[in-house]
């Protein structure tokens, strides 16, 4: 039965969506880079979408067990591919994310690892015999997590490292972690803050880091720099009112108040030209999307695959709530982009490779 | 759609090992807590939208607003002033000054900024820190008068450099070597106490009103009406659209009566002196020219005069700041005399045949007077008092008239009264007499100083615009006009009728003093009869300068002269500060009039000039009169050209 798959068996509202949300996205990079260098962003994401659907496809093609069995060998080349961004990286935008893979693209590794920590997560929590997630076993999954985050932070970027605690600590959970270890994980992440945020913390963080916590807190302080972007956002957003401004018709957005109104902060450009309505209906998307995505991992044909569709959707939660939260002001400037929708290619089929496992997952819920 | 083949050996072997825990039962109440997490994660978005877009949109909209519309001044230009022939006197200039925007400034930038605009560093820094406690928006001014290099400096950096703002302004372009700089006067940015002036009411901060002299009693008709422009600015202050635009209103031109020949003359013949020169038409009123030396550089206050230029004229102890045409408030001396001659003559107390003695001084109610010669004059007439100036006979003239006649006839003449001239805090003068005496100093007036005030001693105080009004308005057999600076600007008559034979015989004594060798013999010119009086004041006691060889000591000379005798065009007076003795004074109103009459004789030359050519060009026959007529209007240049004084 396992060999007669489907297309009628894809989660196709789940796909639809997605699909919904990147045409909002593309219209909205179109928008917002109207009659500037990167005006050309509304038809490459259009590609990349077309691109992103042909990887999902690609990663239906295989069972999602046989990418389980290679997960080792994913991990270690994950590794090398991020030390190798320190080789071949350029520095852009202050950071050094991007390898080239020639014809003028730029892939993104860190966005790729992700999905092989979704993968590495799963499995080692599949496998566990124990009836709770022990210490000693959490210690080790998260080390193994941490490799890989803090070559990302490093680089430096602090948003997308956050994301891969975000499957782990997705994981963790349903893996049965003790509450006491929770509260201890808690403990430490409050302590971890505190200590960032204080003068301290520049012994730890880079200063812009720093500051983007600081900023959050406190955007007036620092108006010119890093509170900068939350002040023009806020601006944005609030100014955008019930209905909005009309598309290409936010002053924030069009006169580029408002920093990268196509990528990190199209969110921003999104809710200054649809207004409140706008957002209610891009974030009820979104929530349906996760919904979906849960409701695939309940009916996951094992518990790999649902760790690894719960690991999907805990990541893009985790994405929504950080990059909409610091487009409303609710959260720090982390700098991630919201999935589907920022422009950008490794964004787009990363999240389109996530989608592909989920599916993958629930075109094989009736194997066993 | 067909999915691409699977491996079936793949699959089955990883399909074939049993689960190794079966929790996804277990984890169904974990999963139902994520779902939950996630819907209070959302509504804790949506709630966070809902303050900012429903709850204070109008408080959003405003920022953005504020954001992105930018108001821009238009500078409405300062009207033009033009001299009585309508020649450019002061004019404007487009100038660029580079203010910082500090809203973008980045202190690393600015190395590179001094270096690219070659301005100090230190300097540049100084102000910056000098500026940190203002608020954002009052952006810092760097450098005016910017060059072109300058501007192809900012130009270039702009994307840069976004704090690098360029302000287009008009300046005031005025005379250099501070020629006519008390009567033109000086611009600045409105001050505090000024904004609170109701005569600058409509002004606001930032505006740049006249401030002295011309500049700033005819502000309001120089001064235009600023246009504003609404912008929708981006990110880094470049303007996208234009919203809406008021524009400037340019001010009007003002012609002044002056007449930029005579001007140029009378700076040049008070160069290296201290004093005052006022050239009146005393048919009308009309100033041809004003003078007042020491003087300044009003290009120096255009818009901020640096405080080291600033310092630099408080320090002065000439004052260069005070426009003694009209301010000056001193002693005539014996100027004065003609008036005390007139007022002598007219209340009866002399007439034509008194005559005194003079052995050089004569004593008075105890104390001994000299007169300026000391051997004596002789015996001595109305008329020779007056071509000599005799101290003596005017002494007794004085004594005879009382205080309150001569101060009567002073008053008629205008002193101790504001002439009423178009310009700032012009100063009035003393005339004394029994009630100013009672009422300033409580006392009553001793007999003895009649005799200083009858020599135009004691404290009697004029100006030198009222002198020359004096003069003019007597040469005119009575009929005083107000001096004015602008044409058709108020002139109010005021008239008295002289008795003819007195009259006659005092002007009969003035053109004597220039031409029949008396003290002003300096004066003459050949051609023309030059009328006038020669004055000498002292500044301090005899017995106080004994010994002393003190500048500030030395006697201030005066002369006024008007001709031609019959039917005068022109009045001068020249007040020479410390200048010694009156005969130094004569030269400068000898080289005004002189001026003022070959400009009529060159002009009425060349009016006759081209009366011939205009009826020489009607008899041309019709075939070649192209070319011949065009010939007029080439000789009217070119006469015109070859005069160079014509266009100092």
């Amino acid at each position: 039965m396992s060999k007669y798959l489907s297309t009628r068996d894809i989660d196709w509202p789940l796909l639809i969506i997605a699909l919904v949300i990147c045409g909002v996205g593309v219209l909205q990079i179109y928008s917002a880079t109207l009659g500037t260098s990167w005006h050309s962003s509304w038809w490459r994401q259009i590609l990349y979408v077309l691109g992103g659907l042909f990887l999902m496809w690609l990663v239906l093609a295989f069972d999602y067990h046989s990418y389980l069995h290679y997960v080792n060998a994913l991990y270690i080349a994950s590794v090398a591919a991020l030390l190798g961004t320190y080789v071949l990286g350029q520095a852009a935008f202050g950071s050094r994310r991007w390898i080239p893979v020639g014809g003028g693209l730029h892939l993104q590794v860190s966005e790729f690892v992700k999905l092989v920590i979704i993968l590495l997560v799963a499995r080692y929590l599949a496998e566990l015999k124990t009836e709770a997630l022990e210490i000693r076993e959490m210690v080790v999954l998260s080390v193994l997590v941490a490799v890989p985050a803090v070559l990302v932070l490093i680089e430096p970027d602090l948003g997308t490292c956050l994301t891969y605690f975000a499957v782990l600590v997705t994981g963790a959970f349903l893996a049965g972690l003790r509450w006491k270890y929770v509260a201890a994980i808690a403990a430490v992440a409050l302590v971890g803050f505190v200590v960032v945020a204080s003068p301290l913390g520049s012994h730890i963080l880079k200063d812009y880091q720093r500051a983007r916590i600081v900023g959050f807190m406190d955007p007036e302080r620092d108006p010119q720099g890093t509170g900068y972007q939350l002040i023009q956002s806020q601006i944005a957003v609030g100014s955008g009112g019930m209905f909005g401004k009309g598309i290409t018709k936010g002053t924030q957005t069009q006169l580029r108040f408002l920093p990268v109104p196509h990528k990190d902060f199209i969110f921003s450009a999104f809710a200054e030209e649809h207004g409140f309505v706008g957002v209610v209906f891009m974030l009820a998307a979104f929530f349906v999307m996760i919904m979906r995505i849960v409701q695939n991992a309940q009916t996951a044909p094992d518990p790999v695959g649902m760790y690894i569709c719960m690991g999907v959707a805990g990541l893009l939660l985790f994405h929504v709530l950080v990059n909409v939260g610091m487009v409303a002001g609710l959260m720090p400037v982390t700098g991630i982009p919201l999935p589907f929708m920022s422009a950008g290619g490794s964004s787009v089929w990363s999240s389109f490779l996530a989608l592909g496992l989920v599916n993958n997952v629930r075109l094989r819920r009736f194997v066993n | 759609m067909i999915l691409p083949p699977v491996d079936p050996n793949l699959e089955h072997q990883i399909s074939d090992k049993p689960p190794l825990r079966d929790d996804v039962r277990l984890a169904q109440g974990k999963i139902a807590i994520f779902q939950y997490s996630a819907a209070v994660i959302f509504l804790f978005l949506i709630s966070g939208f809902w303050r900012l877009q429903v709850q204070n949109p109008q408080f959003y909209d405003e920022k953005a607003q504020a954001n992105s519309i930018k108001g821009v001044i238009i500078p409405a230009p300062r009207g033009r002033i033009l001299d009585r022939d309508g020649r450019v006197i002061v004019d404007n200039h487009s100038s660029f000054s580079l203010v910082l925007a500090r809203e973008y400034l980045k202190e690393d930038h600015l190395r590179a900024i001094a270096q690219g605009l070659d301005l100090d560093y230190d300097d540049l820094m100084n102000k910056v820190r000098r500026y940190r406690s203002h608020p954002q928006w009052d952006s810092l001014p760097v450098k005016e008068e910017l060059s072109p290099a300058d501007l192809a400096f900012i130009d270039s950096h702009h994307d840069f450099f976004p704090e690098l703002v360029v302000i287009r302004a008009q300046r005031r372009l005025y005379p250099q070597n501070g020629m006519m700089a008390h009567v033109i006067g000086y611009t600045g940015e409105i001050s505090e106490t000024e904004l609170d002036d109701p005569a600058f009411a409509k002004y606001d901060a930032g505006a740049v009103i006249g401030k002295f002299g011309i500049e700033r009693e005819y502000n309001d008709t120089l001064m235009g009406v600023d246009g504003q422009r609404q912008v929708v600015v981006d990110n880094r202050g470049q303007v996208r659209d234009v919203l809406n635009e008021k524009p400037a209103v340019a001010g009007k031109d003002l012609q002044l009566t002056i007449d930029l020949d005579l001007q140029v003359v009378a700076e040049l013949a008070m160069e290296g002196k201290n004093g005052a020169v006022v050239a009146l038409d005393p048919r009308t009123g009309e100033v041809l020219a004003m003078v007042s030396r020491p003087t300044f550089d009003p290009n120096k206050f255009a818009v901020h005069i640096k405080s080291k230029d600033w310092k630099e004229i408080m320090d002065n102890k000439d004052n260069p700041m005070i426009n003694r045409a009209i301010q000056a408030q001193q002693a005539p001396g014996s100027t004065f005399k003609p008036i005390v001659a007139m007022a002598g003559l007219e209340s009866g107390t002399i007439d034509d045949t008194f005559t005194v003695h003079c052995p050089g001084g004569a004593t008075f109610y105890g104390h001994y007077y000299h007169c300026h010669l000391k051997g004596g004059h002789g015996s001595v007439g109305l008329h020779k008092g007056i071509v000599q100036s005799c101290d003596v006979f005017f002494y007794n003239v004085g004594n005879k008239l009382g205080i309150d006649k001569m101060a009567f006839y002073a008053d008629l003449f205008g002193y101790g009264h504001l002439t009423g001239i178009d310009l700032p805090h012009e100063k009035e003068g003393v005339v004394p007499s029994t009630e100013w005496k009672l009422r300033n100093f409580r006392q009553k007036w001793y007999a003895g100083e009649n005799i200083s005030v009858s020599i135009g001693q004691g404290a009697l105080t004029i100006t030198p615009l009222q002198l020359a009004r004096a003069y003019g308005g007597f040469a005119m057999d009575g009929q005083w006009h107000t001096p004015h600076l602008t044409k058709g600007g108020k002139d109010t008559l005021k008239q008295w009728a002289f008795n003819q034979k007195n009259w006659t015989e005092v002007v009969d004594g003035t053109c004597g003093v220039v031409n029949e060798g008396g003290t002003g013999v300096r004066a003459a010119l050949p051609g023309v009869t030059v009328c006038g009086k020669t004055g000498t004041s002292q500044v301090a006691s005899n017995e106080f300068t004994k010994g002393k060889s003190d500048k500030d000591l030395k006697d201030n000379a005066w002369f006024v002269g008007f001709a031609p005798r019959e039917h005068p065009e022109i009045v001068v007076a020249a007040y020479y500060e410390h200048g010694a003795e009156s005969k130094f004074a004569a030269p400068i109103v000898r080289d005004v009039i002189k001026a003022y009459l070959d400009k009529k004789v060159r002009l009425t030359a060349l009016k006759q000039e081209q009366q011939r050519l205009a009826s020489m060009a009607n008899f041309v026959p019709p075939t070649v009169g192209q070319t011949v007529a065009s010939q007029p209007s080439v000789a009217v240049q070119s006469s015109v050209a070859s005069n160079p004084e014509a266009h100092p």
